[in-house]
């Protein structure tokens, strides 16, 4: 530098908030512009969710601003070109919305479910899910299917509640954190900074993972886990916690079912049911009085243990009894020989979760009320947190496994309790939280909203969409007996059920900003060969494929009709109370993004795209009664729509009111945009104290969370420990309830998963493989320092992460010939992939694994053919497949939890094996791509200074 | 005792997210030590000028197997060897805090400096052809354009896990000279003898009662 260098500068320097959008975080930013041009991106120290932190890619986001992989313009695939060969040519918006109108409107007024909408990490489903609501057509998610929704609907099924947005551990008043497999971004920025102020306070953090790398790098103690043994782990533990009584009976007597008393006569009509009196109360035992009472009056004296006689002679056992017996086998050398984890570590594990929960206990001087009118002088606290994400949740055996690992943190007593778990608005909910889906064919009709959402969450298997034989309505088969619980759909499964017709063929596929022809899709090579698969006509399968993506994704390729989408500073967006908004423990947070750019080219934000076709189709919720259109544009809507009229709710929960003075719930406010942008972009509500805890039973919060719209009923939310929403699709499958029932191929697969208290059983695929011919499991990563595929068009960012290697333990390597660095083989019973392998002493010696999405299409991403990303990285997606083998259940269901429909990413078995001695390059390559109309040139030398505007691209 | 400004790094802490790598990059590209050039940014092998960089590392044989992140800059040596190996006197170490710094004007990029570092800290700019670094962003620091809770290296405000630490190793009573006291703070190759301004604190396991 020149060392006294004056600033001389005479330029227009702006600095305006809005939200980060560089991974799902959505940390509040500040962006300092020079005449135009982004200068700098740094944490807003204001913003509740960062306070001032940012990451690695929030900090690049000027690089994703200026990169010359953005698409710029419309585009329509040449008459004549094949999908994947990126034969664009420009169009207007106008011709574009014309096309979409006709399209669309043809497919409304006939058969809506003929089109699919399907998003990836959109932050937008409050307006995706309306608008497909309001289209009609029941095919519609975002990408939480092949995400974590194991996570959701294990815990929200059994605790009303769930982790990242929904809820957290509270590191504040933790003395041990145990964390499973977390993917970096699940929370990304406020789960460094608790890390780093839990180590700090003195605070143990253990790790369980397969892989040593991110968070747990700085574990005080990790535990190793071959990959989907989680649960066998967790069963052991809640063993060893039971039988040394290390266990809260107070909260589990008061707080959960434990001791509801669970019908055990095999011949009793509603055996496996909780047995309740005629007003439907549950009924427990009292010890005291030794007969049978009504739940939760006088809980202090109910039986946990046992097995008692109803007074009409009936059989029944308090549901914790039935834990007991069922953990009963699990003992620590059983879980030690399927996960890996020394006996004694399991052991002594246990027992310091539990010696923590239980002598270490604490109380917080807050008084409150419960919801059966009880006041409590204090609220206790239990010093044991948790964290987990997908390392739990993409197994076909996760919905189960987070069902133990729910009741582990229940049986600690630390459910909203300081130093455990801690919920955040909207949650808690009712279990199951809904909304109601439509569950008939006949809810599918032309020109006419859906009657339900199209995701919620049934409640039992009448809620079921499906035909009257069984049959799945969806083009995803979500919420059918396949996936009864798939709260997210199945992303993951559109493409193939699409191309076969299974259940039936669709005209228009519209995919938002996911990667699906590449690491988005499973069994990637035959994915990209379906969406290019003609019929006997020469039509293609899939008939009409519209991608919107801000980039020349992999997936762009395979479009007929290209929308280009603004970045994340070009935009209006609402992180919404109606969606997943970024709520802290001590009450509700929404925020914004608010331009502080305009588009780049002709780029339009999807949700304007959104609000167009809606208004151009008259969607009702779109519509003035007179026809005309009801919003301007998306902010207008956003400002004015209420989820039923005069509700006083709307997609944002700050400055309702006329003149911006309510919150949570009030009138539309003409200037609510501008009251965000002058607070940072972000609303944060603080609840009284006496709210703040306790919040599945805390009568004062579940009024007001009721009263402003928050939750569906104040009623309490009594812990899950026995499920009978399960149990309700078990005897479904038994054939002993009346109402929908199970095809018959899938009978044995309900009952046996369906098991209305967790257990262990191996990942499906797994037990359909040789693992004698695949003995290595395979997993993935994902990098701090990247978000899926997004970031190797940046270019900072791609210079962390340029190629990946398979990381594998010495001792493998050495077994198998191959010296760190050779090209191998990684090969499952579905496909194969050459890569490089990289000997790593941090990962369990059964696993190997690589980072996610850093393997690239040659030419996409507006990379040169012979760019790292595609001659030395690799997807792993091209050995896992989205499909099971054939087996007795039935043919092509999906790789996935037979519960909730979640993909099982991690479920693949693999051999690895030395490549030939000429490799150089990864296997396999596809055709390179080429750029597309609209493109900016990328330069071979990139001097980004703000004030120059020529070293930008644009 | 002349004022000492340095970063404290907390390896402890430090979950190796990068973030302090590119806030760096991406402040002082467009400030008075930029710009840092990309060469083939969207090409194979791509590679720029980057003052900071985080190197990972695994200790130990498994199951006992640390990973260690490692974020490195310059160091602002006390006695740094970049400095008197300079031929025109581009390098040279600030009397009133301590930073090293390279005189663009004066470089005439012979890379001396680079060879006597010890410590790899020093970045080529092939297009400008001159020496970079770290300057512990000096374009911030005295900023008086800027709240003064914001006058501190691009990377301590974006650092996620609050691992990197900025002050005056010279004043005892600073949060940088008291966490390099309580945690065991060190130096990196003491024996080089270049007293490297920036500390960094060690891991520290804490084991389980159970383990007792």
């Amino acid at each position: 530098m020149s060392a006294n260098a004056p600033n001389n500068s005479n330029n227009k320097t702006e600095v305006k908030n809005t939200t980060c959008y560089m991974c799902a975080c959505r940390c509040g930013i500040r962006v300092t512009l020079e005449d135009g041009v982004v200068r700098y991106i740094q944490g807003n120290p204001e913003h509740p969710l960062n306070k001032g932190v940012i990451c690695a890619k929030g900090s690049s986001g000027i690089m994703k601003q200026y990169s010359p992989a953005r698409l710029t313009k419309p585009l329509l695939r040449k008459q004549g070109s094949k999908r994947g060969d990126s034969e664009f040519e420009a169009i207007s918006w106008d011709q574009a919305f014309e096309i979409l109108e006709t399209r669309l409107g043809k497919i409304r007024s006939t058969d809506p479910k003929k089109f699919a909408l399907f998003t990836g990490r959109d932050q937008m489903q409050a307006l995706t899910g309306l608008f497909a609501r309001q289209f009609g057509t029941p095919n519609y998610a975002a990408h939480g299917g092949f995400c974590s929704v194991n996570m959701a609907a294990g815990m929200i099924y059994t605790i009303g509640g769930s982790f990242w947005e929904f809820g957290g551990p509270d590191v504040d008043h933790a003395k041990v954190l145990m964390m499973f497999g977390t993917a970096e971004d699940h929370h990304s920025n406020p789960l460094k900074m608790a890390l780093s102020k839990f180590k700090r306070n003195g605070g143990r953090f253990i790790s369980v993972n397969p892989v040593r790398t991110g968070y747990s790098a700085i574990a005080d103690e990790w535990v190793p886990i071959k990959p989907g043994t989680d649960g066998a782990f967790i069963m052991a533990m809640l063993k060893v916690i039971i039988d040394e009584n290390l266990y809260d009976v107070d909260f589990l007597q008061r707080y959960t079912n434990s001791a509801q008393l669970v019908i055990t006569d095999d011949k009793h009509p509603e055996s496996g049911m909780i047995a309740r009196n005629e007003q439907g109360e549950a009924l427990c035992w009292d010890t005291k009085l030794n007969t049978e009472t009504v739940y939760p009056h006088n809980s202090a004296n109910f039986a946990l243990d046992g097995s008692y006689t109803l007074k009409d002679g009936t059989r029944v056992s308090p549901s914790f009894e039935l834990l007991k017996q069922r953990v009963k086998d699990c003992t620590p050398e059983w879980a030690s020989e399927i996960s890996g984890i020394p006996a004694k570590d399991i052991v002594r594990l246990a027992k310091e979760l539990g010696h923590t929960a239980m002598e270490q206990g604490f109380e917080l001087p807050i008084s409150w009320t419960d919801s059966w009118g009880d006041k409590h002088q204090s609220v206790t606290g239990r010093p044991v947190a948790f964290h987990a994400m997908r390392g739990l949740a993409a197994h076909s055996n996760g919905f189960q496994t987070i069902r133990a690992f729910s009741l582990l943190l229940t049986l600690l007593g630390t459910i909203d309790r300081p130093g455990g778990f801690r919920h955040k608005a909207p949650y808690p909910r009712p279990i199951p939280p809904g909304p109601a889906i439509p569950n008939s064919p006949d809810d599918v009709k032309p020109n006419t909203p859906l009657n339900g959402a199209p995701l919620g969450s049934p409640a039992s298997p009448d809620d079921l969409f499906v035909h009257e034989n069984g049959e799945p309505v969806r083009i995803d088969k979500a919420f059918s007996w396949e996936h009864p619980l798939s709260l997210h759909g199945l992303m993951h499964n559109v493409i193939t059920n699409a191309w076969r017709g299974d259940p039936y063929q669709i005209d228009t596929l519209l995919i938002f900003m996911a990667n699906m022809a590449w690491n988005s899709t499973m069994n990637t090579s035959d994915v990209r060969e379906m969406l290019n698969d003609k019929d006997a006509n020469g039509e293609y399968k899939i008939p009409f494929l519209v991608v919107c993506d801000a980039f020349q994704s992999e997936m762009v390729a395979y479009a007929d009709l290209v929308l280009p989408d603004t970045t994340y500073l070009e935009r209006h967006d609402c992180i919404s109370m109606l969606d997943r908004p970024i709520s802290e423990y001590d009450g509700p947070v929404d925020s914004v993004r608010i331009p502080v750019l305009p588009p780049t080219g002709e780029c339009k934000p999807f949700q304007e795209v959104l609000v167009e076709i809606a208004s151009r189709l008259k969607f009702p919720a779109f519509t003035k009664e007179d026809g005309s259109r009801k919003f301007r544009n998306y902010p207008d809507f956003v400002t004015n729509f209420e989820t039923a009229p005069g509700s006083g709710i709307g997609f944002l929960a700050g400055w309702r009111g006329k003149n911006g003075e309510k919150s949570m719930k009030g009138e539309p406010n003409p200037n609510q945009w501008e009251m965000y942008e002058k607070n940072n972009c972000v609303f944060q509500h603080h609840l009284d104290e006496d709210m703040q805890y306790m919040r599945n039973w805390n009568d004062k919060y579940l009024k007001w969370a009721h009263g402003n719209g928050i939750t569906a009923k104040d009623t309490p939310v009594v812990i899950h420990v026995y499920s009978e929403i399960l149990q309700q699709f078990r005897m479904a499958a038994e054939g002993r309830r009346e109402g929908k029932q199970p095809p018959d191929h899938l009978r044995n697969r309900v009952k046996t998963y369906f098991d209305p208290l967790p257990f262990y059983y191996r990942p499906i695929e797994q037990q359909y493989t040789d693992t004698n011919e695949f003995p290595m499991y395979a997993v993935t990563q994902r990098p701090m320092a990247m978000y899926h595929s997004w970031d190797s068009q940046n270019a900072w960012l791609r210079q962390i992460h340029t190629y990946n290697y398979l990381y594998m333990s010495p001792k493998v390597g050495e077994q198998h010939g191959f010296q760190d660095g050779d090209w191998v083989w990684v090969e499952s019973q579905h496909g194969k992939v050459r890569c490089m392998c990289r000997f790593s002493e941090a990962v369990e010696p059964n696993t190997v694994w690589t980072w996610n999405a850093i393997g690239k299409a040659s030419g996409a991403w507006n990379l040169t053919e012979d760019a790292n990303e595609s001659r030395k990285g690799f997807l792993l997606n091209h050995v896992i497949s989205e499909e099971l083998p054939k087996h007795e259940d039935g043919e092509h269901l999906s790789n996935s939890d037979p519960v909730t429909g979640q993909a099982g990413w991690y479920d693949v078995r693999v051999k690895i094996y030395k490549a030939e001695a000429d490799a150089d390059r990864t296997l396999p390559q596809v055709e390179p791509l080429k750029t597309v109309p609209g493109q900016a040139k990328r330069k071979s030398l990139l001097a980004f200074f703000a004030k120059d505007k020529n070293s930008v691209s644009f | 005792m002349k004022k000492q400004l340095a970063l404290v790094i907390d390896l402890n802490v430090c979950v190796g997210c990068h973030a302090c790598v590119t806030s760096c990059k991406e402040w002082n590209t467009s400030g008075s030590a930029g710009p840092m050039p990309d060469h083939n940014p969207y090409g194979a092998d791509p590679s720029g000028v980057f003052f900071n960089r985080v190197q990972t590392y695994e200790v130990g044989e498994y199951p006992h197997t640390e990973t260690v992140h490692f974020p490195k800059s310059c160091l602002h040596c006390e006695d740094p060897p970049c400095v008197p190996v300079c031929p025109t006197g581009a390098s040279f170490k600030r009397e009133e805090d301590g930073i090293v710094l390279v005189d663009y004007d004066k470089c005439i990029g012979c890379k001396y400096c680079s060879w006597a570092c010890p410590y790899g800290a020093r970045e080529f700019d092939e297009q400008g052809k001159v020496m970079k670094k770290c300057t512990l962003c000096v374009d911030r620091i005295y900023d008086q354009q800027l709240p003064e809770e914001e006058r501190k290296p691009a990377c301590v405000m974006a650092c996620p896990a609050n691992a990197r630490i900025f002050g005056d190793v010279h004043d005892p009573d600073s949060q940088a000279s008291q966490m390099i006291r309580d945690n065991k703070g060190y130096q990196l190759l003491p024996e080089m003898g270049t007293q490297p301004a920036n500390h960094y604190l060690p891991r520290h396991i804490k084991t389980g009662k159970e383990e007792d």
